[in-house]
């Protein structure tokens, strides 16, 4: 700490255990917050303008590459708008296929950061990988959920990161009995320790809470697909006005763009899902988790990580009813006629509403898209938490203030090669 | 007794959406074990917060060059590493990160004043254009059988040498 008490100038450069590249910059003076400034850093890659007078076929597969952990998201989501603007209905296999693949994805992608991540600052260690030794089963434990839902993923997209069997229209293959029966076992095996991991987030006793507003889309069976998008206030907006409800706002210091929902900040993800949602997850999921089910409401940013830890239960128990109970038959992928217009597609990423539209030609090539992306929607909302967190940690040592932030920033589990990629804290 | 040896690894992502590292952590579910006596990952910004890039053994890279803030660190890489690796697409020949390159006259003038206003270099650069690179993991994301074989066959000449 420079200066006299109660004053602190710290810049967190690159923080760790996140997806992509973010730094901080935070100034206080006389013990009160002057300046905190999210600043992402990921160098821009231009896909909104690369998508432009590009075939709609070869769309998934282009957008999927925005995001290497969240993939199947963007190629869910890229599909749902492509096929909205031409007017296709998928079949019911293909929504149950498209469900699974999300299923698979968030097993995946919250067993990532909630092991790899997040726990970590539960146990107070830098990384789980030192636990190599002292605690096998542990680490043992964490790659077996992640690989779940992994086995899931490629199980039904093809493989889990830019799967090559989800198209337009529908998919190119499907699991068979056999295939679908490994990976049950797979998912079964992993349950109780899915119940371990929500008990630990359950019981973490970190705790900061946030009057922030909850943006989720509220589905029928907790599916990430179909449904309308709610916040906390009741207020109620169907899928295609969504746009119109947002503001988007250039934050100069960031390389990426914030948005406020009807002229506020919110905040979007699993914890908003679980605020807005959590009496539709999965009857065995609300069974085995009904203790932890009662944190919830919750305005704990922490408890992120415990309705992340939820919903892998409810990925588990969702996926393993519809695998046991679906024959899978191949179904030709219809080529679809292009036509001029404008396509939406909204469905839950693992971090929050997904939100494309996509404006096609009479040839079918895109002329403009529209993407809002999760942890964009989610910085403004952050970096106020961040600043109301701040005042609560003064007087600490700088390096523990800078820990206690960057847990803060890994609860939200932000996605910066999605925002545009992100963390450095600079303390100036 | 000293302690075995055991590869110094690195893990750096450059621009891009970080496929080929999740990969990377996809390979580790079923690889963890077998090699944690033969690797020692001491740099990886998603695994970990202390992290040390000096006298690496494998430096894995991914992503394109955009800035030369970046080009300065993958040097600075290449200085401190015996083998550096390029792993997918976007390291070895720049794409898909590295698109803008390929814009239409039009596209780029329209993204100009954001590449000069967040300094990022007129054309974007594959790692390989700008240190010798001594491996290539092709894919996009990385095949994840080939880095396999990278990691092995380096685990293998350390153990014979």
């Amino acid at each position: 700490m420079h200066g006299s008490h109660g004053d602190l100038d710290l810049s967190i450069e690159n923080v760790a255990k996140i997806e992509g590249h973010t730094n901080l910059d935070i100034v206080v003076r006389g013990g009160q917050v002057m300046d905190v400034k999210l600043k992402i850093s990921e160098n821009k890659r231009f896909y909104t303008q690369a998508i432009r007078g590009k075939p709609f076929a070869s769309m998934p597969q282009l957008v999927s590459r925005i995001c290497g952990t969240c993939s199947i998201a963007h190629l869910t989501c890229c599909i749902e708008a492509v096929e909205n603007a031409l007017h296709f209905d998928p079949s019911p296999q293909t929504t149950l296929l498209r469900r699974l693949a999300l299923a698979g994805l968030m097993i995946r992608d919250h067993a990532l950061h909630l092991y790899f991540f997040s726990l970590p600052d539960v146990l107070g260690i830098d990384s789980v990988l030192e636990l190599a030794d002292s605690n096998p089963a542990l680490v043992k434990t964490a790659f077996e959920v992640k690989a779940a839902g992994n086995a899931l993923s490629t199980l039904v997209s093809g493989r889990a990161i830019h799967g090559t069997i989800q198209m337009v229209g529908g998919f190119a293959n499907v699991p068979t009995r056999e295939q679908s029966a490994a990976v049950l076992a797979k998912l079964k095996a992993v349950r109780p320790a899915v119940l371990d991991l929500i008990k630990v987030y359950a019981e973490w006793p970190e705790t900061f809470l946030s009057e922030s507003n909850y943006v989720a889309l509220v589905t029928q069976n907790y599916d990430f697909l179909e449904g309308e998008i709610m916040d906390s206030r009741g207020v109620c907006v169907p899928e295609k006005h969504f746009w119109n409800h947002l503001n988007r706002v250039i934050i100069p210091y960031s390389n990426a763009t914030g948005f406020q929902f009807e002229g506020q900040p919110y905040k979007v993800g699993a914890l908003a899902r679980m605020n807005l949602n959590r009496g539709k997850l999965h009857r065995d999921t609300r069974a085995s988790a009904s203790d932890s089910l009662k944190l919830f409401p919750s305005k704990n940013v922490f408890h992120n990580n415990l309705a992340q830890a939820i919903e892998v239960l409810h990925c588990l128990d969702s996926a393993v009813e519809i695998l046991e109970s679906t024959d899978f038959r191949k179904e030709p992928v219809p080529r679809l006629a292009p036509r001029a217009g404008e396509g939406i597609g909204v469905i839950e990423a693992p971090r929050g509403i997904l939100y494309y539209l996509l404006e096609l030609d009479k040839a079918g090539n895109v002329v403009w898209g529209n993407l809002v992306i999760p942890s964009a929607q989610n910085q403004i909302n952050m970096e106020r938490d961040i600043g109301d967190f701040l005042p609560k940690l003064l007087g600490q040592p700088k390096e523990e203030i800078a820990y206690a932030l960057e847990k803060l920033i890994r609860a939200y589990d932000p996605c910066m090669s999605c925002a545009t990629h992100f963390l450095k804290v600079n303390w100036l | 007794m000293a302690a075995p040896k055991k590869l110094r690894v690195g893990i750096f992502s450059f621009t891009g959406d970080e496929g080929c590292v999740i990969t990377l952590l996809e390979a580790l579910n079923y690889k963890f074990f077998e090699w944690k006596d033969k690797i020692d990952i001491v740099y990886a910004r998603t695994l970990r917060s202390k992290n040390d890039a000096s006298n690496l053994d494998l430096a894995f890279v991914e992503g394109a060059i955009s800035a030369p803030a970046e080009e300065a660190k993958l040097r600075e890489i290449r200085a401190n590493s015996k083998v550096v690796v390029a792993i997918g697409t976007c390291a070895i020949n720049g794409l898909p990160s590295a698109q803008r390159n390929n814009f239409p006259d039009g596209l780029k003038k329209e993204i100009q004043p954001l590449v000069q206003k967040l300094g990022q270099f007129e054309r974007m650069k594959a790692p390989t254009e700008v240190v010798k690179v001594d491996e290539q993991v092709p894919g996009c994301p990385m095949l994840e059988t080939g880095f396999v074989q990278v990691v092995e066959k380096y685990i293998a000449q350390m153990e014979v040498g």
